[in-house]
Protein backbone atom coordinates (compact mmCIF):
# COMPACT_ATOMS: atom_id res chain seq x y z
CA UNK A 1 0.00 0.00 0.00
CA UNK A 2 2.81 2.51 1.01
CA UNK A 3 4.16 1.61 -2.15
CA UNK A 4 1.90 2.09 -4.23
CA UNK A 5 1.50 5.33 -2.87
CA UNK A 6 4.73 6.40 -3.16
CA UNK A 7 4.89 5.48 -6.89
CA UNK A 8 1.39 6.90 -7.83
CA UNK A 9 2.45 10.66 -8.27
CA UNK A 10 5.01 9.73 -10.69
CA UNK A 11 3.01 6.95 -12.35
CA UNK A 12 0.21 9.60 -12.72
CA UNK A 13 2.95 12.29 -14.39
CA UNK A 14 4.82 9.99 -16.55
CA UNK A 15 1.77 7.19 -17.89
CA UNK A 16 -0.15 9.80 -20.49
CA UNK A 17 2.56 11.05 -22.64
CA UNK A 18 5.06 7.45 -22.04
CA UNK A 19 1.96 5.67 -23.27
CA UNK A 20 1.17 7.94 -26.35
CA UNK A 21 5.32 7.70 -27.02
CA UNK A 22 5.33 3.67 -26.52
CA UNK A 23 2.52 3.32 -28.77
CA UNK A 24 3.03 6.12 -31.70
CA UNK A 25 6.87 5.71 -31.50
CA UNK A 26 8.64 2.62 -30.06
CA UNK A 27 5.86 0.04 -31.26
CA UNK A 28 6.22 1.19 -34.88
CA UNK A 29 10.26 0.91 -34.19
CA UNK A 30 9.94 -1.93 -33.47
CA UNK A 31 7.36 -3.19 -36.27
CA UNK A 32 9.89 -1.46 -38.94
CA UNK A 33 12.37 -4.08 -37.84
CA UNK A 34 9.55 -6.93 -38.17
CA UNK A 35 8.01 -5.30 -41.24
CA UNK A 36 11.55 -5.90 -42.96
CA UNK A 37 11.34 -9.69 -42.80
CA UNK A 38 7.96 -10.19 -44.73
CA UNK A 39 6.34 -9.70 -48.29
CA UNK A 40 4.17 -7.58 -46.76
CA UNK A 41 0.76 -7.71 -47.51
CA UNK A 42 -1.19 -4.56 -47.38
CA UNK A 43 -4.12 -5.20 -48.73
CA UNK A 44 -6.77 -6.42 -46.03
CA UNK A 45 -7.30 -10.21 -45.50
CA UNK A 46 -3.61 -10.99 -47.91
CA UNK A 47 -1.25 -13.16 -45.95
CA UNK A 48 2.14 -11.46 -45.67
CA UNK A 49 4.60 -14.23 -46.04
CA UNK A 50 7.64 -14.20 -43.54
CA UNK A 51 10.84 -13.78 -45.61
CA UNK A 52 13.94 -13.68 -43.35
CA UNK A 53 16.58 -11.41 -44.33
CA UNK A 54 15.29 -11.66 -48.58
CA UNK A 55 14.44 -8.12 -48.08
CA UNK A 56 17.71 -6.99 -46.70
CA UNK A 57 19.81 -8.95 -49.52
CA UNK A 58 17.78 -7.40 -52.31
CA UNK A 59 18.24 -3.94 -50.92
CA UNK A 60 22.08 -4.63 -50.98
CA UNK A 61 21.92 -6.24 -54.80
CA UNK A 62 19.76 -3.33 -55.78
CA UNK A 63 21.90 -0.69 -58.20
CA UNK A 64 19.39 1.95 -57.55
CA UNK A 65 19.79 1.68 -53.64
CA UNK A 66 23.30 2.04 -53.89
CA UNK A 67 22.67 5.10 -56.84
CA UNK A 68 20.44 6.42 -54.22
CA UNK A 69 22.79 6.19 -51.11
CA UNK A 70 25.48 8.06 -53.18
CA UNK A 71 23.56 10.62 -53.56
CA UNK A 72 22.76 10.83 -50.35
CA UNK A 73 26.49 10.73 -49.58
CA UNK A 74 27.71 13.48 -52.27
CA UNK A 75 25.09 15.39 -50.60
CA UNK A 76 26.70 14.69 -46.98
CA UNK A 77 30.21 15.86 -48.49
CA UNK A 78 28.94 18.98 -49.71
CA UNK A 79 26.59 20.07 -47.11
CA UNK A 80 28.11 19.22 -44.13
CA UNK A 81 31.68 21.12 -44.65
CA UNK A 82 30.23 24.26 -45.75
CA UNK A 83 27.89 24.31 -43.48
CA UNK A 84 30.45 24.22 -40.54
CA UNK A 85 32.77 26.74 -42.23
CA UNK A 86 30.42 29.06 -43.32
CA UNK A 87 28.54 29.27 -40.19
CA UNK A 88 31.82 29.17 -38.04
CA UNK A 89 33.12 31.84 -40.34
CA UNK A 90 29.59 34.26 -39.86
CA UNK A 91 29.99 33.18 -35.91
CA UNK A 92 33.50 34.50 -35.56
CA UNK A 93 32.41 37.51 -37.48
CA UNK A 94 29.42 38.31 -35.34
CA UNK A 95 30.71 37.40 -31.72
CA UNK A 96 31.46 40.82 -30.55
CA UNK A 97 28.42 42.85 -29.48
CA UNK A 98 27.63 45.67 -31.69
CA UNK A 99 24.62 46.88 -32.70
CA UNK A 100 24.56 45.14 -36.18
CA UNK A 101 24.60 41.82 -34.19
CA UNK A 102 21.27 41.19 -33.85
CA UNK A 103 20.25 42.48 -36.84
CA UNK A 104 22.96 40.28 -39.25
CA UNK A 105 21.51 36.80 -37.07
CA UNK A 106 18.09 37.56 -37.70
CA UNK A 107 19.07 37.55 -41.51
CA UNK A 108 21.15 34.84 -41.21
CA UNK A 109 18.55 32.75 -39.41
CA UNK A 110 15.79 33.49 -41.52
CA UNK A 111 16.03 30.48 -44.00
CA UNK A 112 16.24 27.87 -41.03
CA UNK A 113 12.93 29.04 -39.58
CA UNK A 114 11.54 28.93 -43.14
CA UNK A 115 9.29 25.35 -44.27
CA UNK A 116 11.39 23.51 -45.97
CA UNK A 117 8.58 22.85 -48.76
CA UNK A 118 8.36 26.89 -49.36
CA UNK A 119 12.71 26.93 -49.89
CA UNK A 120 12.26 24.09 -52.15
CA UNK A 121 9.99 25.53 -54.64
CA UNK A 122 11.79 28.47 -54.19
CA UNK A 123 14.75 27.20 -55.33
CA UNK A 124 13.59 25.11 -57.99
CA UNK A 125 12.13 28.94 -59.59
CA UNK A 126 15.76 30.22 -59.18
CA UNK A 127 17.23 27.24 -60.66
CA UNK A 128 14.63 27.13 -63.49
CA UNK A 129 16.42 26.88 -67.43
CA UNK A 130 14.93 30.96 -67.17
CA UNK A 131 15.28 31.47 -63.58
CA UNK A 132 17.97 34.21 -61.69
CA UNK A 133 20.98 31.33 -61.33
CA UNK A 134 21.16 30.89 -65.36
CA UNK A 135 20.34 34.54 -65.59
CA UNK A 136 23.04 35.80 -62.79
CA UNK A 137 25.93 33.27 -64.08
CA UNK A 138 25.67 33.73 -67.95
CA UNK A 139 24.43 30.36 -68.05
CA UNK A 140 21.67 27.82 -70.16
CA UNK A 141 21.96 24.93 -68.18
CA UNK A 142 18.79 22.72 -67.14
CA UNK A 143 19.66 22.43 -63.82
CA UNK A 144 17.03 19.82 -62.48
CA UNK A 145 17.19 17.65 -65.54
CA UNK A 146 20.58 15.96 -65.17
CA UNK A 147 21.93 14.08 -62.26
CA UNK A 148 24.83 16.04 -61.39
CA UNK A 149 23.78 19.93 -61.69
CA UNK A 150 20.11 19.02 -60.00
CA UNK A 151 22.32 17.87 -56.93
CA UNK A 152 24.38 21.37 -57.24
CA UNK A 153 21.27 22.59 -57.08
CA UNK A 154 19.40 20.62 -54.31
CA UNK A 155 22.84 21.28 -52.09
CA UNK A 156 22.82 24.64 -52.76
CA UNK A 157 19.73 24.45 -50.57
CA UNK A 158 20.76 22.74 -48.14
CA UNK A 159 23.93 24.73 -47.11
CA UNK A 160 21.81 28.27 -47.37
CA UNK A 161 19.43 26.46 -45.64
CA UNK A 162 21.62 25.15 -42.99
CA UNK A 163 24.54 28.03 -42.39
CA UNK A 164 22.06 29.93 -39.71
CA UNK A 165 22.00 27.29 -37.92
CA UNK A 166 25.60 26.42 -37.17
CA UNK A 167 26.30 29.41 -36.83
CA UNK A 168 23.46 30.06 -34.16
CA UNK A 169 25.02 27.17 -32.09
CA UNK A 170 28.99 28.70 -32.55
CA UNK A 171 27.85 31.99 -31.40
CA UNK A 172 26.47 30.78 -28.37
CA UNK A 173 29.75 27.98 -28.13
CA UNK A 174 32.29 31.13 -28.96
CA UNK A 175 30.47 33.87 -25.83
CA UNK A 176 32.13 30.71 -23.66
CA UNK A 177 35.80 30.83 -24.68
CA UNK A 178 37.41 32.14 -21.54
CA UNK A 179 38.34 35.85 -22.64
CA UNK A 180 41.50 35.59 -20.17
CA UNK A 181 43.20 32.71 -22.38
CA UNK A 182 43.05 34.64 -25.35
CA UNK A 183 44.30 37.93 -23.88
CA UNK A 184 46.72 35.39 -22.15
CA UNK A 185 47.60 34.31 -25.85
CA UNK A 186 48.08 37.66 -27.27
CA UNK A 187 50.58 38.59 -24.56
CA UNK A 188 52.60 35.45 -25.75
CA UNK A 189 52.20 37.38 -29.22
CA UNK A 190 49.89 34.86 -31.30
CA UNK A 191 48.38 36.37 -33.62
CA UNK A 192 44.96 35.84 -34.69
CA UNK A 193 45.39 32.55 -37.13
CA UNK A 194 47.24 31.28 -34.02
CA UNK A 195 44.56 32.29 -31.69
CA UNK A 196 42.33 30.47 -33.31
CA UNK A 197 44.03 26.95 -33.73
CA UNK A 198 45.50 26.78 -30.14
CA UNK A 199 42.44 28.38 -28.28
CA UNK A 200 39.19 29.16 -29.87
CA UNK A 201 39.36 25.73 -31.55
CA UNK A 202 39.78 23.49 -28.50
CA UNK A 203 37.17 25.64 -26.62
CA UNK A 204 34.44 24.74 -28.91
CA UNK A 205 36.29 21.44 -30.17
CA UNK A 206 32.94 20.15 -28.10
CA UNK A 207 30.21 22.19 -30.39
CA UNK A 208 32.33 21.03 -33.73
CA UNK A 209 31.38 17.66 -32.68
CA UNK A 210 27.99 18.25 -32.03
CA UNK A 211 27.29 20.40 -34.74
CA UNK A 212 28.93 17.85 -37.57
CA UNK A 213 27.59 14.83 -35.98
CA UNK A 214 23.52 16.23 -36.41
CA UNK A 215 24.57 17.75 -39.88
CA UNK A 216 25.78 14.13 -41.18
CA UNK A 217 22.53 12.87 -39.69
CA UNK A 218 20.33 15.82 -41.07
CA UNK A 219 22.61 15.17 -44.24
CA UNK A 220 21.54 11.61 -45.26
CA UNK A 221 17.68 12.24 -43.94
CA UNK A 222 17.56 14.83 -46.75
CA UNK A 223 13.53 14.61 -48.10
CA UNK A 224 11.87 17.31 -48.45
CA UNK A 225 13.64 18.93 -50.21
CA UNK A 226 14.60 16.07 -53.25
CA UNK A 227 10.85 15.27 -52.99
CA UNK A 228 9.75 18.52 -54.31
CA UNK A 229 12.91 20.22 -56.39
CA UNK A 230 13.27 17.16 -58.62
CA UNK A 231 11.10 13.96 -57.54
CA UNK A 232 13.48 11.81 -58.17
CA UNK A 233 13.99 12.95 -61.92
CA UNK A 234 15.06 12.37 -64.29
CA UNK A 235 14.20 8.65 -63.99
CA UNK A 236 15.44 7.84 -60.43
CA UNK A 237 18.73 9.67 -60.94
CA UNK A 238 18.64 12.04 -58.53
CA UNK A 239 16.78 10.09 -55.55
CA UNK A 240 18.47 10.01 -52.06
CA UNK A 241 18.12 6.89 -49.88
CA UNK A 242 14.78 8.21 -48.47
CA UNK A 243 12.75 9.34 -51.66
CA UNK A 244 13.83 6.10 -52.95
CA UNK A 245 12.73 4.38 -49.74
CA UNK A 246 9.32 6.19 -50.22
CA UNK A 247 8.60 5.41 -53.46
CA UNK A 248 9.23 1.71 -53.10
CA UNK A 249 6.46 1.99 -50.26
CA UNK A 250 3.68 4.51 -51.29
CA UNK A 251 4.16 4.02 -54.87
CA UNK A 252 4.94 0.45 -55.42
CA UNK A 253 3.72 -0.62 -52.05
CA UNK A 254 6.22 -2.48 -51.23
CA UNK A 255 6.26 -1.80 -47.54
CA UNK A 256 8.70 -4.86 -46.68
CA UNK A 257 11.27 -4.10 -48.70
CA UNK A 258 10.74 -0.23 -47.88
CA UNK A 259 11.17 -1.12 -44.39
CA UNK A 260 14.57 -2.73 -45.39
CA UNK A 261 15.50 0.49 -46.67
CA UNK A 262 14.42 2.61 -43.64
CA UNK A 263 16.35 -0.19 -40.85
CA UNK A 264 19.42 0.03 -43.17
CA UNK A 265 19.84 3.90 -43.34
CA UNK A 266 18.80 3.57 -39.39
CA UNK A 267 21.95 1.14 -38.83
CA UNK A 268 24.24 3.69 -40.90
CA UNK A 269 23.06 6.88 -39.24
CA UNK A 270 24.12 5.13 -35.74
CA UNK A 271 27.27 3.60 -37.11
CA UNK A 272 28.31 6.87 -38.50
CA UNK A 273 27.30 9.05 -35.44
CA UNK A 274 29.68 6.03 -33.55
CA UNK A 275 32.72 6.29 -35.54
CA UNK A 276 32.17 10.15 -35.26
CA UNK A 277 32.21 10.33 -31.39
CA UNK A 278 35.20 8.27 -31.25
CA UNK A 279 37.31 10.45 -33.10
CA UNK A 280 36.27 13.71 -31.87
CA UNK A 281 37.14 12.22 -28.44
CA UNK A 282 40.66 10.77 -29.91
CA UNK A 283 41.55 14.00 -31.32
CA UNK A 284 40.63 15.64 -28.06
CA UNK A 285 43.18 13.91 -26.16
CA UNK A 286 45.68 14.11 -28.56
CA UNK B 1 32.92 53.12 -31.37
CA UNK B 2 35.39 54.27 -33.87
CA UNK B 3 35.06 52.18 -37.45
CA UNK B 4 38.33 50.77 -37.77
CA UNK B 5 39.34 49.42 -40.93
CA UNK B 6 39.23 45.77 -39.56
CA UNK B 7 35.80 46.79 -38.53
CA UNK B 8 34.76 48.36 -42.16
CA UNK B 9 35.89 44.58 -43.67
CA UNK B 10 34.26 42.76 -41.50
CA UNK B 11 30.83 44.41 -41.56
CA UNK B 12 31.30 44.62 -46.11
CA UNK B 13 31.65 40.80 -45.67
CA UNK B 14 28.87 40.34 -43.39
CA UNK B 15 26.97 42.44 -45.35
CA UNK B 16 27.86 40.97 -48.83
CA UNK B 17 26.89 37.59 -47.00
CA UNK B 18 23.80 38.34 -45.86
CA UNK B 19 22.64 39.70 -49.09
CA UNK B 20 23.50 36.56 -50.60
CA UNK B 21 20.99 34.54 -47.70
CA UNK B 22 18.01 37.29 -48.15
CA UNK B 23 17.86 37.74 -51.95
CA UNK B 24 15.67 34.21 -53.05
CA UNK B 25 13.41 35.95 -50.12
CA UNK B 26 13.13 39.21 -51.89
CA UNK B 27 12.75 37.74 -55.23
CA UNK B 28 10.11 35.71 -54.24
CA UNK B 29 8.47 38.78 -52.61
CA UNK B 30 9.15 40.35 -56.16
CA UNK B 31 7.43 37.08 -58.31
CA UNK B 32 4.06 36.96 -55.96
CA UNK B 33 3.34 40.52 -56.96
CA UNK B 34 4.01 39.45 -60.53
CA UNK B 35 1.87 38.26 -63.66
CA UNK B 36 2.54 34.65 -65.31
CA UNK B 37 3.95 35.93 -68.18
CA UNK B 38 6.97 38.04 -66.58
CA UNK B 39 7.83 35.00 -63.74
CA UNK B 40 10.52 34.03 -66.14
CA UNK B 41 11.21 36.53 -67.78
CA UNK B 42 14.67 37.50 -69.47
CA UNK B 43 16.29 39.44 -67.57
CA UNK B 44 14.43 38.90 -64.54
CA UNK B 45 12.77 41.59 -62.91
CA UNK B 46 13.74 42.67 -59.78
CA UNK B 47 11.44 45.21 -59.69
CA UNK B 48 7.78 43.99 -60.57
CA UNK B 49 6.18 46.09 -63.14
CA UNK B 50 3.47 45.98 -64.06
CA UNK B 51 3.00 45.11 -60.31
CA UNK B 52 -0.65 43.26 -59.51
CA UNK B 53 -2.10 42.09 -56.62
CA UNK B 54 -4.23 39.81 -58.34
CA UNK B 55 -1.98 36.11 -57.48
CA UNK B 56 -2.98 37.52 -53.13
CA UNK B 57 -6.45 37.90 -54.32
CA UNK B 58 -6.72 34.68 -56.11
CA UNK B 59 -4.96 32.70 -53.24
CA UNK B 60 -7.54 34.41 -50.82
CA UNK B 61 -10.91 34.33 -52.25
CA UNK B 62 -10.47 31.44 -54.91
CA UNK B 63 -10.03 27.67 -54.04
CA UNK B 64 -9.26 26.49 -50.36
CA UNK B 65 -6.35 28.30 -49.31
CA UNK B 66 -8.30 29.83 -45.72
CA UNK B 67 -9.09 26.60 -45.05
CA UNK B 68 -6.12 24.78 -45.37
CA UNK B 69 -4.63 27.66 -43.32
CA UNK B 70 -7.32 26.91 -40.96
CA UNK B 71 -6.23 22.95 -40.44
CA UNK B 72 -2.73 24.13 -40.14
CA UNK B 73 -3.56 26.56 -37.56
CA UNK B 74 -5.94 23.99 -35.51
CA UNK B 75 -3.82 21.43 -36.24
CA UNK B 76 -0.14 23.03 -34.81
CA UNK B 77 -2.19 25.07 -32.33
CA UNK B 78 -3.91 21.80 -31.02
CA UNK B 79 -0.36 19.90 -31.35
CA UNK B 80 1.86 22.53 -29.79
CA UNK B 81 -0.35 22.67 -26.56
CA UNK B 82 -0.88 18.77 -25.86
CA UNK B 83 2.78 18.01 -26.72
CA UNK B 84 4.11 20.94 -24.78
CA UNK B 85 1.59 20.14 -21.60
CA UNK B 86 2.26 16.32 -21.90
CA UNK B 87 6.00 16.80 -22.40
CA UNK B 88 6.15 19.06 -18.75
CA UNK B 89 4.32 16.17 -16.83
CA UNK B 90 6.95 13.50 -18.33
CA UNK B 91 9.66 16.10 -17.16
CA UNK B 92 8.40 16.90 -14.00
CA UNK B 93 7.99 13.48 -13.38
CA UNK B 94 11.39 12.37 -14.08
CA UNK B 95 12.74 15.70 -12.56
CA UNK B 96 11.32 15.13 -8.71
CA UNK B 97 10.71 11.70 -8.56
CA UNK B 98 13.16 8.47 -7.75
CA UNK B 99 11.27 5.43 -9.14
CA UNK B 100 12.02 1.93 -10.31
CA UNK B 101 12.87 1.84 -14.13
CA UNK B 102 13.55 5.98 -14.42
CA UNK B 103 16.56 6.08 -15.81
CA UNK B 104 15.68 3.10 -18.37
CA UNK B 105 12.32 4.89 -19.56
CA UNK B 106 14.24 8.27 -19.91
CA UNK B 107 16.77 6.24 -22.17
CA UNK B 108 14.28 4.90 -24.31
CA UNK B 109 13.04 8.77 -24.87
CA UNK B 110 16.71 9.55 -25.64
CA UNK B 111 16.66 6.83 -28.49
CA UNK B 112 13.75 8.72 -29.72
CA UNK B 113 15.96 11.53 -30.62
CA UNK B 114 17.94 9.79 -32.64
CA UNK B 115 15.93 8.08 -34.93
CA UNK B 116 14.69 10.33 -37.44
CA UNK B 117 10.77 10.77 -38.23
CA UNK B 118 10.97 9.38 -41.56
CA UNK B 119 12.34 5.80 -40.34
CA UNK B 120 8.88 5.29 -38.44
CA UNK B 121 6.78 6.84 -41.50
CA UNK B 122 6.16 2.87 -43.40
CA UNK B 123 4.79 1.24 -39.81
CA UNK B 124 3.22 4.82 -38.54
CA UNK B 125 1.32 4.39 -41.98
CA UNK B 126 -0.01 1.28 -40.85
CA UNK B 127 -0.59 1.46 -37.17
CA UNK B 128 -2.70 5.18 -38.44
CA UNK B 129 -4.52 3.02 -41.02
CA UNK B 130 -5.58 0.21 -38.27
CA UNK B 131 -6.40 2.84 -35.85
CA UNK B 132 -8.79 4.66 -38.30
CA UNK B 133 -6.46 7.79 -38.47
CA UNK B 134 -5.35 7.98 -41.45
CA UNK B 135 -6.93 11.10 -43.71
CA UNK B 136 -7.56 13.45 -40.80
CA UNK B 137 -6.66 16.37 -39.08
CA UNK B 138 -6.91 14.34 -35.23
CA UNK B 139 -4.35 11.93 -36.57
CA UNK B 140 -1.95 14.04 -37.78
CA UNK B 141 -2.25 15.55 -33.77
CA UNK B 142 -1.63 12.74 -32.29
CA UNK B 143 1.39 11.84 -34.54
CA UNK B 144 2.99 15.13 -34.08
CA UNK B 145 1.89 14.78 -30.45
CA UNK B 146 3.99 11.69 -30.47
CA UNK B 147 6.53 13.17 -32.52
CA UNK B 148 7.64 15.95 -30.45
CA UNK B 149 7.99 14.58 -26.85
CA UNK B 150 11.19 13.40 -26.48
CA UNK B 151 12.67 17.07 -27.37
CA UNK B 152 10.82 18.96 -25.33
CA UNK B 153 10.92 16.50 -22.61
CA UNK B 154 14.61 16.52 -22.34
CA UNK B 155 14.76 19.90 -22.90
CA UNK B 156 11.97 20.59 -19.93
CA UNK B 157 13.53 18.12 -17.38
CA UNK B 158 16.86 19.92 -17.04
CA UNK B 159 14.88 22.85 -16.20
CA UNK B 160 12.83 21.49 -13.87
CA UNK B 161 15.67 19.64 -11.82
CA UNK B 162 17.28 23.05 -11.65
CA UNK B 163 14.71 24.89 -9.71
CA UNK B 164 14.78 24.33 -5.98
CA UNK B 165 13.64 21.87 -4.00
CA UNK B 166 12.77 24.01 -1.19
CA UNK B 167 9.73 25.36 -2.78
CA UNK B 168 8.56 22.64 -3.63
CA UNK B 169 8.89 21.82 0.02
CA UNK B 170 7.55 24.90 1.75
CA UNK B 171 4.02 24.26 -0.59
CA UNK B 172 4.14 20.70 0.24
CA UNK B 173 3.90 21.82 4.15
CA UNK B 174 1.26 24.30 3.31
CA UNK B 175 -0.82 21.04 2.15
CA UNK B 176 -0.49 20.91 -1.74
CA UNK B 177 -0.46 17.67 -3.60
CA UNK B 178 1.63 16.87 -6.25
CA UNK B 179 -0.96 18.23 -8.86
CA UNK B 180 -0.84 21.36 -7.79
CA UNK B 181 2.31 21.97 -6.79
CA UNK B 182 3.07 21.03 -10.68
CA UNK B 183 0.20 23.50 -11.57
CA UNK B 184 1.01 26.34 -9.63
CA UNK B 185 4.55 26.45 -9.37
CA UNK B 186 6.80 23.85 -11.69
CA UNK B 187 4.61 25.25 -14.94
CA UNK B 188 4.64 29.50 -13.60
CA UNK B 189 8.27 29.28 -12.72
CA UNK B 190 9.16 26.81 -15.78
CA UNK B 191 7.63 29.72 -18.12
CA UNK B 192 11.06 30.49 -19.97
CA UNK B 193 11.71 27.35 -20.85
CA UNK B 194 7.68 26.24 -21.58
CA UNK B 195 8.28 28.88 -24.49
CA UNK B 196 11.46 27.83 -25.93
CA UNK B 197 9.62 24.42 -26.19
CA UNK B 198 6.17 25.87 -27.58
CA UNK B 199 7.82 27.68 -30.44
CA UNK B 200 9.93 24.34 -31.34
CA UNK B 201 7.19 22.36 -31.51
CA UNK B 202 4.98 25.05 -33.19
CA UNK B 203 7.45 25.59 -36.15
CA UNK B 204 7.95 21.74 -36.53
CA UNK B 205 4.21 21.26 -36.70
CA UNK B 206 3.48 24.18 -39.06
CA UNK B 207 5.98 22.91 -41.29
CA UNK B 208 5.71 19.27 -41.39
CA UNK B 209 5.33 17.72 -44.48
CA UNK B 210 6.29 13.94 -45.05
CA UNK B 211 3.92 12.71 -42.75
CA UNK B 212 0.67 15.03 -43.76
CA UNK B 213 1.85 13.88 -47.47
CA UNK B 214 1.41 10.13 -46.51
CA UNK B 215 -1.22 10.18 -44.43
CA UNK B 216 -4.13 12.87 -46.04
CA UNK B 217 -5.29 11.93 -49.00
CA UNK B 218 -8.08 13.61 -48.88
CA UNK B 219 -7.98 17.45 -50.53
CA UNK B 220 -10.16 19.46 -47.60
CA UNK B 221 -8.02 17.80 -44.84
CA UNK B 222 -4.93 18.85 -46.82
CA UNK B 223 -2.46 21.46 -44.79
CA UNK B 224 -0.24 24.20 -46.22
CA UNK B 225 2.87 22.36 -46.88
CA UNK B 226 0.83 20.03 -49.21
CA UNK B 227 -1.58 22.68 -50.33
CA UNK B 228 1.38 24.66 -51.30
CA UNK B 229 3.20 21.40 -52.99
CA UNK B 230 0.54 20.69 -54.94
CA UNK B 231 0.46 24.14 -56.67
CA UNK B 232 2.87 22.85 -59.09
CA UNK B 233 1.31 22.14 -61.84
CA UNK B 234 2.63 18.75 -64.51
CA UNK B 235 3.77 21.63 -66.73
CA UNK B 236 4.41 25.53 -66.21
CA UNK B 237 4.05 26.09 -62.67
CA UNK B 238 2.00 29.49 -61.98
CA UNK B 239 4.91 30.80 -59.49
CA UNK B 240 3.44 33.82 -58.78
CA UNK B 241 0.73 32.02 -57.22
CA UNK B 242 3.05 29.62 -55.20
CA UNK B 243 5.07 32.39 -53.93
CA UNK B 244 1.80 34.47 -52.49
CA UNK B 245 0.83 31.53 -50.75
CA UNK B 246 3.91 30.94 -49.73
CA UNK B 247 4.58 34.11 -48.18
CA UNK B 248 1.46 34.21 -46.50
CA UNK B 249 2.22 30.50 -45.10
CA UNK B 250 5.78 31.88 -43.70
CA UNK B 251 4.14 35.02 -42.18
CA UNK B 252 3.07 33.63 -39.06
CA UNK B 253 6.56 31.36 -38.59
CA UNK B 254 8.45 34.54 -38.99
CA UNK B 255 6.47 36.94 -36.98
CA UNK B 256 6.86 33.95 -34.04
CA UNK B 257 10.54 33.73 -35.13
CA UNK B 258 11.24 37.63 -34.47
CA UNK B 259 9.01 38.16 -31.32
CA UNK B 260 10.56 35.22 -29.69
CA UNK B 261 14.20 35.51 -30.73
CA UNK B 262 15.48 35.34 -27.33
CA UNK B 263 14.15 31.66 -26.26
CA UNK B 264 15.30 30.87 -29.37
CA UNK B 265 19.05 31.47 -28.51
CA UNK B 266 18.38 29.69 -25.11
CA UNK B 267 16.38 26.62 -27.02
CA UNK B 268 19.30 25.96 -29.32
CA UNK B 269 22.19 26.24 -26.85
CA UNK B 270 20.71 24.02 -24.53
CA UNK B 271 21.17 21.96 -26.86
CA UNK B 272 19.57 18.76 -29.36
CA UNK B 273 18.01 20.78 -30.90
CA UNK B 274 17.75 20.87 -35.02
CA UNK B 275 15.92 23.38 -37.19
Amino acid sequence: MDQVRRYLAPALFIAPGMLLYLVFIVYPMLQAVAMSLFDWQVVAGAVSVFRGLDNYARALADPRVWLSLSNSGVYMLFTVPPQIALGLGVALLLKDKSPAQPFFRVLYYLPVVTSWVVVSLLFKYLFADKGLINWGLGLQVSWLSDRWTAMVAICALGVWKGIGWSMMIFLAALQGVPQALIEASKIDGAGPWMRFRTVTIPAIWPTVAFVTIMLVIGGLNVFTSVQNMTGGAPGGDTDVVLTYMYRQAFEFLDFGYGSAIAVLLTLLVFALSAIQLRFFRNETMA
Amino acid sequence: MRVTPAIALRLTTLAVGALVMITPFLYMVSTSFKAQQYVLKVPPQFIPDPATLANYERVLTKGNFGHFFLNSVLVAGTSTVIAVFLSAMLAYGFARYRFPAREWLFRLLLLGLMIPAMMLIIPQFILAKWLGLIDSLPGLVVFYVAGNLALNTFLLRGFFEALPAELDDAMQIDGANDWRRFLDLALPLGRPALATATIFTFLATWDEYAWALTSITTPENQTLPIAIALMQGPKGTQWGLVFAASIIAIVPVIAVFLTFQRHFVQGLTSGAVKG
